[in-house]
């Protein structure tokens, strides 16, 4: 990292100065072929000696059980869903995110606090509210954005694992049915994204392509940024 | 600052550091509402269900941080204002919270983090009607919390701060902190100050006489166990 910044106050109590490392997420919604990039990208920046971790959302030893928990028994609302995310993801940047980039790795996060964020404002959130509870979160180096439309969604989804209660927003009661609510509760995350691109400053990929096709402009925009900042 | 409520009911805290008796005090007040004409609903800090496992896993593997903490525990106040809190105001009730939002407020900021993070994490909820503060010494306070116990435990003594390698020494400059901060809130946010070292039933009397006034008038949902008949008891 060129420099070290937060979107608010970070961590105050736990200053950091420096971190060697890089840290690349990549952002967009469900069915847009994240994992699969990511497993790629990972082979690919081994190979040339970058030591990489990778990082997910609900990947915390700490919140992990107890969100599982609390999502079997549907006994989330909106605003505790919102806030237990924000520990989860609290929890991976400060004992696993900043460490690992403090030793130098490129980090690479599927998905960051913007999809928690998005997810949280088609709940209801204020979007105001929503953005200084990620005060504390870490600047990344590189954001990319995977952009698909709603149908390339849908037939991703159909063809792989099928609908899925919470990809499809149904705590929210959009629609009786799975395929309505999911078309309805991602559309609205669509737009939210599309928000955030230019606040954040997204790298915008169009993901309605071929896994090898996204995957080579992936490599490419990680390149120039790794010359860019390592001349 | 938190914004007013328009509910029906009335949200009536208390506040202070661990040992202030401010539990005793509500737990008095609890009883003596509850004998009266009105339904009367209690919650306390940190009792809700949902993020019960996980802050005992993050206290017993020690891997909490000011910030995991800080928003652990506001999960478990959102569950119980929306849960339990803002339903039963709604209908009318008086809600008595053993700790509120400025218990965060004081012990967060205590471990460090932003003040204004933590205000605005909690910015959904309102300014209660009433906010008794219980100021105490803090050799009364600490000596009052050793004598009931074998021991303090890690994160209640601010162990993860490293002020110190001693339980009673960390807890001492622990709980210090936290004095200040409430200190500071006292205008911020209204706070009735109670002294914390007067007995325990001049203290409560006190309470009553403040919680009586500020419910004169006011007719709330009614307790279905006292139908209201004999409208002098009130007034008394």
């Amino acid at each position: 990292m060129e420099k070290v910044e937060f979107y608010g106050a970070g961590f105050p109590y736990n200053p950091v100065d420096e971190l060697p490392g890089k840290l690349i997420v990549l952002e967009g919604t469900d069915g847009v072929g994240r994992s699969t990039q990511i497993e790629m990208l990972r082979v690919w920046l081994e190979k040339q000696g970058h030591a990489v971790s990778d990082t997910g959302l609900k990947r915390s030893p700490l919140t992990g059980t107890g969100m599982n928990a609390a999502k079997m028994g549907n006994t989330f609302t909106p605003m505790t869903m919102s806030l237990f995310y924000a520990a989860d993801f609290a929890d991976r940047l400060e004992n696993q995110i900043i460490p690992a980039l403090k030793a130098g790795f490129i980090v690479l996060s599927d998905r960051y606090f913007y999809s928690i964020m998005a997810r949280d404002i088609v709940r209801g959130a204020d979007p105001q509210w929503a953005r200084k509870v990620y005060g504390f979160a870490l600047k990344p180096d590189l954001i990319i954005y995977l952009k698909a439309d709603i149908e390339t969604l849908v037939s991703r989804i159909v063809h792989g694992r099928g609908f899925d209660y919470w990809e499809a927003g149904m705590d929210i009661r959009k629609s009786d049915n799975l395929y309505d609510s999911f078309y309805i509760y991602q559309s609205e995350l669509i737009k939210q994204f599309e928000i955030m691109s230019a606040e954040y400053g997204f790298l915008t990929i169009n993901a309605s392509r071929s896994i090898n096709a996204v995957f080579s402009d992936l490599r490419k925009a990680i390149e120039v940024h790794l010359q860019t900042t390592h001349p | 600052m938190l914004s007013r409520h328009k509910y029906k009911g009335k949200l009536i805290v208390v506040e202070g550091i661990d040992g202030s008796g401010k539990s005793t005090q509500i737990d008095l007040l609890f009883k003596s509402l509850q004998a009266g004409t009105r339904t009367v609903f209690f919650t306390e800090w940190n009792s809700s269900k949902i993020v019960k496992s996980t802050t005992k896993l993050g206290k017993k593997k020690k891997i909490l941080t000011p910030t995991t903490f800080s928003l652990l525990q506001a999960t478990d106040f959102a569950e119980r204002w929306e849960n339990n809190m803002l339903p039963v105001l709604k209908a009318g009730a008086i809600v008595l919270a053993d700790r509120y939002a400025f218990t965060a407020f004081a012990r967060d900021v205590a471990r460090g983090v932003d003040p204004n993070w933590v205000r605005n994490l909690y910015s959904f909820a309102p300014q209660p009607d009433l906010v008794f503060y219980f100021r105490v010494p803090l050799d009364i306070s600490v000596e009052r919390i050793l004598a009931g116990r074998s021991q303090i435990k890690y994160y209640e003594a601010g162990m993860d701060l490293g002020l110190s390698d001693n339980h009673v020494t960390s807890f001492r400059l622990f709980q210090q902190r936290i004095q200040n901060e409430y200190e500071k809130m006292i205008d911020e946010f209204n706070f009735t100050v109670i002294d914390g070292t007067l007995p325990v039933e001049e203290q409560q009397t006190e309470v009553r006489r403040i919680v009586r006034n500020s419910l004169r008038g006011w007719t709330g949902l009614p307790n279905p166990m006292r139908p209201p008949r004999r409208r002098k008891t009130t007034a008394s």
